[in-house]
């Protein structure tokens, strides 16, 4: 028989139950072992535990580190922190909630959103926890309340710091602001870092930089009473500060620049080309970022949201505009470096291009025509003719992979998170994104930089301090250098320039010089920034957001102002040994030589004429 | 008594069904004496628990919901005859295998551990299920034959109670995984393994315990440690276990008194009202208060072990056992971490810390000890 189908069903009741006598043993010895242990704690040590519980009531308290602070490259400080004050309830030590909500209201003015804020927390946080009710008090509510104190137990008020940009609106886009940590910041955090810490940077500088701003955090393991008030500090594990950032912006720079364009929108980058630096980066409008520190109200953020100007809209580096006649130099610069064109060759323009064998014409802002052309005339009197035909000359693989050299439709990579690449377009790009061919028409709006070609104001910066230095492309930085408040100045991360593949020397010298005709030239577009002080080299450019049909006029003064083009101009100073580039877009403002022109003309004098080199 | 196959019932076909009387035991197929210790020890829990939330009685109300709750699936449980959860052994083992593996392969992600499955109305946890099933497969298939087991039934049980294992520990949840593997090691105790191979085992262990420190995590490492010389860490991880030595010992015999416990109301001692909350009550109510809260558990053991040994098959035998005793292996991990006796493994004081997984898990358990209990028929003399 087999085994298995064999079962003695007494005797394997019997192995059980000797099995069950041996874990009922073993079970008294464990739990004889836990209560000599129990018995060692509670009675031979008792004495030893009461005076630890009693005396000394030890508790563990985060200390959030201090935020480093920002400066300008002067040394004006552009984010820091004051102290302010702040009514704080906790729930634990509050009997009756609504009356002491209603109590409190009569007398410091507590509003519905401020209400809102404070029953949302008081749902995530623990009972012990304190709780904001109020932010900002001023010195009269700070008072009111002190003489009040003894009617509103569990009701404190804290003195936190809490970060402020002096400069305002201004500064809002590069700086960005600090919030309060949401639910999915809180799930990407390290939570023990962030133990006593409210805020963390939301956008720009101070999100991108947030690491190094924000410092580590440090313990205090302080004695408490039986009230739980705090009788002495043991133990202290002091935080490390954030480091302090030192931009390559300039405020005074900034302010002018801001200032210059009066109530136009549009955006403003400067960078040093020797370094990357960016000197200055407005983008119009701005918003104010301290309401977002102490948490902006509903109505508040609605108002910014919903505002057709979009000021939370980074236009510097999100903005994509078609960089119009902006792009010419660097087009004509891919058609003398592929050996397509020589610079003192000429073009005719009668006031429009056709295609050979087609009929379409494409037209020159000038109807009449700009006769005769070289290199150098065209880029200054814009001339749309010639570069139709030198675009089509080059094709668009040659015309985008030249284009793709100065950084065009890719992130330049500047340390600001949220940049935008813009778009370079190419035969393979429209075959994914449009699944189309690409037509021959298209290269030729593109080489008046039209068409799918957008760029950001910053590639357009970028791009102009590499035409500066003939091709060496530093990637823009808004952070000089790092400095914590204990040690030395960190030395500055070395640029990293990348030099262009365009060996010919006089190539750029011959865009440089267009460029300078551009200004002083009796024909040229920005005639009217002329200065005898520094030279400059510049372009203008007029980006259409309204395609005019065939046989139609584009006429200013019948377009309405959200469909007039955009004005772009680029420039860089002084010609010899340049020490600012310089890109300006005016949404909607028409011609570059008129609207954008004065702005970037505003900004040179100011780095150039006051600041000492 | 012979018996020719192991197919045949025990008990003799023609005797009538005599059953446990009373209406409980008899109707409701429920165990007096179980249920009322486990209904003395909840609600020792309670007034703990109510101390242990700062006084947060809506804290004391979600834990009362997943109380009914627990007590409905035990009242269930102890409804479903043994034979009928002999035959669903195998089915849910695999099933809960299965599961493991999903929750590894797509899991949520909670406290950096992948342990639930989202089934979109609530979240479930297969390694609960496994706790129940691994000592359920184990009891089928150990008694499918002779007892003790011979070698080969002896190794695939082990391979039953290791797999599960394994997956528990990657996900990692390494409280649960000492709780399976416990389970299926009882089980195979009670069947009778011999003591030559417990004690070659023990020494194996021992000379593998480097190996298990390689596989562990460092946090897992750091408690170890932290186990071994708590004042190293006075800031960090031994604030737990340095904290609720504190809470133990200050209380004394006779405690500081219900609510008057100053380490959990000023918030010294962390988790108080789940893992800790036996430092709250040794605090509160003393030496006195553990004797009790012991005796009353103490007493359940003893009854679910005195129900495995009169159950009247090998399975039921194997089953009762194996439960009741992982119940001991809460309550002494637990208060032997509470205690410093053990290192902090996250394992709850069973049906007394706050929350409502292992609570729903061990209820069942007990449901099934009952229906072990009151199903029985009577044997002719």
């Amino acid at each position: 028989m087999p085994e298995s189908s064999i079962k003695d069903h007494a005797r394997e009741s019997r192995l059980f139950f000797r099995r069950a006598v041996v874990t009922t043993v073993i079970i008294f010895v464990l739990l004889t072992v836990l209560v000599l242990q129990l018995a060692y704690l509670q009675i031979t040590s008792h004495e030893h535990f009461t005076t630890l519980s009693r005396e000394n009531r030890v508790k563990l308290v985060p200390l959030p580190p201090t935020r480093g602070l920002i400066y300008d490259r002067n040394g004006v400080i552009l984010a820091q922190n004051l102290p302010t004050h702040s009514l704080e309830i906790t729930p634990e030590r509050v009997d009756d909630m609504e009356r002491t909500l209603a109590d409190l209201g009569r007398i410091i003015d507590i509003s519905e959103d401020d209400l809102k804020r404070f029953h949302r927390q008081r749902k995530q946080k623990r009972r012990f926890d304190s709780i904001p009710i109020r932010v900002s008090l001023s010195e009269e509510e700070v008072a009111r309340f002190a003489v009040n104190r003894h009617r509103f137990p569990g009701v404190d008020i804290q003195a936190r710091l809490l970060r402020n940009y002096p400069l305002g609106e201004q500064m809002a886009h590069v700086l960005g602001y600090v919030g309060r940590i949401n639910q999915q910041e809180l799930e990407r955090i390290d939570t023990s870092n962030y133990a006593g810490t409210s805020h963390i940077g939301k956008t720009g500088v101070e999100k991108t930089y947030e690491k190094t701003l924000h410092g580590k955090v440090g313990m205090q393991q302080i004695e408490v009473n039986a009230l739980g008030r705090i009788i002495r500090v043991l133990e202290s594990h002091p935080p490390t500060p954030g480091k302090d950032l030192h931009l390559f912006l300039d405020a005074g720079l900034q302010a002018a620049a801001t200032r210059a364009f009066g109530d136009k929108n549009g955006a403003a980058v400067a960078i040093d080309p020797r370094t990357g630096g960016v000197l200055a980066m407005v983008s119009k409008p701005g918003f104010n970022p301290n309401l977002f520190v102490e948490g902006i109200s509903s109505a508040d953020y609605k108002r910014l949201r919903s505002s057709e100007d979009k000021p939370l809209f980074n236009r510097v580096l999100r903005g994509q505009y078609p960089p119009g006649s902006t792009a010419k130099p660097f087009v004509g610069l891919a058609g003398l470096e592929t050996g397509v064109i020589a610079s003192g060759k000429k073009k005719f323009c009668p006031g429009y291009y056709q295609l050979p064998k087609h009929e379409h014409k494409y037209r020159d802002w000038k109807k009449q025509g700009h006769g005769f052309v070289s290199m150098q005339d065209a880029i200054v009197q814009s001339c749309d003719v010639y570069f139709y035909s030198l675009s089509h000359d080059l094709g668009i693989d040659k015309l985008s992979k030249f284009l793709g050299l100065f950084d065009f439709g890719r992130p330049t990579g500047v340390d600001i998170t949220g940049e935008l690449g813009g778009l370079l377009p190419t035969r393979e790009w429209k075959r994914r994104a449009r699944q189309q061919a690409w037509f021959p028409g298209e290269t030729l709006i593109m080489g008046i930089g039209q068409g799918y070609f957008l760029t950001t104001p910053l590639q357009l910066a970028h791009a102009t301090a590499s035409l500066a230095t003939h091709g060496a492309l530093v990637p823009p930085r808004v952070v000089q250098r790092i400095q914590s408040s204990q040690q030395q100045a960190d030395p500055p991360p070395p640029p990293l320039p990348v030099q262009l593949p365009i060996v010919d020397t006089k190539n750029w010298d011959d865009i440089i010089e267009a460029m300078v005709q551009v200004v002083e030239g009796p024909r040229g577009t920005a005639r009217r920034v002329y200065t005898d002080k520094y030279r400059i080299a510049a372009k203008t450019g007029t980006a259409q957001v309204f395609t005019v049909k065939q046989d139609e006029e584009y006429d200013e003064e019948t377009v309405s102002a959200k469909m007039r083009d955009h004005a772009l101009f680029i420039a860089f100073a002084p010609v010899r040994e340049p020490r600012i580039a310089v890109a300006v877009v005016v949404e909607h403002g028409g011609h570059g030589g008129a609207a954008a022109a004065p702005i970037a003309r505003a900004i040179m004098d100011h780095y150039l004429l006051n600041d000492k080199p | 008594m012979k018996f020719p196959s192991a197919s045949s019932p025990p008990a003799a076909p023609e005797s009538t069904p005599a059953r446990p009387q009373g209406l409980l035991a008899g109707r409701l197929h429920l165990d007096p004496p179980l249920l009322t210790g486990l209904i003395l020890l909840c609600g020792f829990g309670l007034i703990v628990l109510y101390s242990a939330s700062g006084e947060d009685l809506a804290q004391v109300e979600r834990q009362l919901i997943r109380l009914a709750i627990a007590f409905s699936v035990l009242f269930v449980m102890a409804q479903v005859p043994p034979a009928q959860l002999r035959r669903w052994s195998p089915w849910l083992f695999g099933a809960g295998i299965l599961m493991l593996i999903a929750v590894l392969v797509a899991g949520q992600i909670g406290k950096g551990a992948q342990r639930w499955l989202d089934l979109g109305l609530f979240r479930f946890q297969p390694s609960e299920l496994i706790k129940i099933a691994v000592p359920m497969m184990l009891a089928w298939f150990l008694s499918e034959a002779r007892l003790p087991p011979d070698w080969r039934r002896l190794s695939i049980a082990a391979g039953m109670t290791i797999v599960p294992v394994l997956l528990i520990a990657k996900q990692p949840d390494l409280g649960t995984a000492l709780l399976v593997a416990s389970a299926g090691i009882f089980v195979l105790f009670l069947a009778g393994i011999s003591w030559w191979l417990i004690g070659g085992l023990a020494v194996l262990l021992g000379a593998l315990a480097p190996l298990l420190w390689y596989l562990m995590r460092p946090y897992q490492r750091q408690r170890v440690l932290t186990f071994l010389n708590p004042e190293s860490d006075p800031l960090g991880a031994g604030y737990h276990i340095i904290q609720s030595k504190i809470a133990i010992g200050s209380g004394g015999v006779y405690g500081k008194g219900w609510l008057n416990g100053t380490q959990s109301h000023l918030e010294f001692l962390p988790e108080s009202s789940t893992d800790f909350i036996f430092a709250v009550l040794a605090e509160e109510f003393g030496l006195v208060g553990i004797l009790v809260l012991l005796a009353l558990y103490l007493f359940i053991i003893l009854r679910g072990l005195y129900i495995a040994t009169r159950a009247q098959d090998t399975y039921g035998r194997l089953l009762g056992g194996a439960l009741t005793l992982v119940v001991f292996v809460y309550v002494f991990v637990n208060t032997g971490m509470v205690t410093g006796l053990l290192p902090v493994v996250g394992i709850p004081l069973p049906l007394v810390s706050y929350g409502g997984t292992s609570l729903v898990t061990i209820m069942a358990g007990f449901g099934i000890l009952m229906s072990i209990h009151t199903h029985r028929k009577l044997l002719p003399p």
